[in-house]
């Protein structure tokens, strides 16, 4: 038989009691032998529990889903539902009384002006950021992650200097919760781009590096659920590409600025 | 970038993993919990406006839930689902990251598929509050409102299938060592 007191002592094990509560069972648990057993046993099950190792989502998914969130947006933008929608729609879609219109008197100036925001600010549709997300999600898969693998960053940079158009500095930082786990070679920005890999607990962190062109960079972004930074040093340009959360990615990106 | 799409990007996709593994454990087959993980995150993208604040995880979790119940209710009517029992070895042992060490050892292994046998013989209400605290770490009104039962119903279903993992775990370690497979 139960003791009646289980279900109070599964709730203190699973710490959803207050301190008062808590004390009186453990008052309870000292002289009674089940609810001991009892909670040797939740012990057991949480510890074994431990083991079975749960598959993250797959990547194809994870496109999937962007995909479809993609096609949601598109299809609610064409229903019309959101007429006032922030971002000017794209212009192909502009009905040709319009643009007779704008492009008479004034409107002439006003599109050139919007024209010329479109060519200043990089697009939604930047092609260095598709590259950039698409390659970080190649790289998740099995065995595309890291061509050198090394902690050793006296193994990592030379590497790179026969395999990529750029040679970044390269340094671990293990004690500061980023470690090094290797080199890879990518093709970025029309470049053999080098990409340092870093592990930040379970979360994989690619560093692009490839020489500036003429290239913007873009601002800070998240596509597909994946955050983007990007900086400058000297005339390598650099992107850090992770699921990590913002602060985490930042920070890896502050200590490389440091270095 | 649209803004709404950014928000939810931001608050909702850090729990795409977590709703990948509820999922996985209600459904049995990847194919058919990839598509319950899609049909989900589009509903909460619908219905994202609604959200205002609350917490993001339980919220996702209850709309996979929702959804695997519909798409469940959809099978049943054309055919009759096997029960996680009859799913032996090849499926169970998919839900589990196969990380094939050459030297990791088999017992380990064979304990984790057996873990997962197991796991997959509890009734579906049980594996589900037992893997929402153990594995996403949920307090007991966040499970609550993921499975939509009072707190109380929480608590002995969550005492049930403990006990009930415990003694078969017991059972085969100790009855029959090394002979599952």
């Amino acid at each position: 038989m139960q003791c009646v007191e289980s279900l109070r002592v599964q709730a203190y094990f699973d710490g959803e009691v207050d301190a008062v509560s808590a004390s009186e069972i453990e008052r309870h648990v000292e002289h009674c032998a089940e609810c001991r057993a009892l909670l040797q046993d939740l012990n057991v099950v949480r510890s074994a529990l431990k083991d079975v190792a749960f598959a993250g989502t797959p990547a194809s998914l994870r496109a999937r889903v962007m995909r479809a969130l993609d096609q949601e947006e598109t299809d609610r933008e064409r229903a019309g539902a959101r007429p006032a929608r922030a971002t000017l729609p794209p212009f192909q879609r502009r009905p040709a009384s319009f643009w007779t219109g704008a492009l008479s008197g004034a409107g002439g100036f006003a599109l050139a002006a919007c024209l010329a925001l479109f060519l200043l600010v990089p697009r939604f549709n930047d092609p260095l950021i598709n590259d950039l997300v698409s390659s970080h999600v190649r790289s998740l898969m099995p065995d595309h992650l890291i061509d050198v693998v090394s902690s050793d960053r006296h193994t990592v940079k030379p590497w790179f200097a026969g395999h990529a158009d750029v040679s970044p500095a390269v340094t671990d930082f293990e004690s500061q919760g980023y470690r090094l786990v290797g080199g890879r070679a990518d093709y970025v920005a029309h470049q053999r781009a080098a990409v340092i890999v870093y592990q930040h607990g379970a979360h994989t962190i690619n560093v692009f590096s490839w020489a500036a062109a003429d290239h913007r960079l873009p601002g800070n972004t998240t596509r597909s659920g994946y955050h983007l930074a990007f900086w400058q040093q000297g005339d390598i340009q650099y992107c850090a590409v992770s699921d990590t959360g913002w602060d985490e990615l930042m920070g890896l990106v502050r200590l490389m600025r440091a270095t | 970038m649209d803004d709404k799409r950014a928000r939810f990007e931001g608050q909702v996709l850090p729990h795409l993993d977590a709703a990948y593994r509820f999922a996985r454990w209600l459904c049995y087959s990847p194919g058919d919990a990839d598509d319950v993980v899609q049909e989900a995150v589009l509903r909460a993208f619908r219905g994202f406006d609604g959200l205002r604040g609350s917490d993001a995880k339980s919220w996702l979790l209850t709309i996979v839930r929702n959804c695997h119940l519909t798409a469940a209710k959809q099978t049943q009517r054309r055919a009759a689902v096997p029960l996680p029992e009859e799913n032996d070895g090849q499926d169970a042992s998919a839900l589990v990251e196969t990380a094939p060490g050459p030297e990791e050892s088999t017992i380990l292994s064979d304990q984790k598929k057996l873990l997962d046998k197991l796991i997959a013989g509890l009734p579906e209400e049980q594996r589900t509050v037992l893997m929402l605290r153990e594995i996403e770490e949920m307090d007991y009104a966040q499970i609550a409102a993921v499975t939509q039962v009072p707190i109380g119903t929480v608590m002995s279903r969550l005492a049930r299938s403990r006990a009930a993992l415990k003694t078969r775990w017991l059972q085969t370690v100790e009855g029959e060592p090394r002979a599952v497979r």
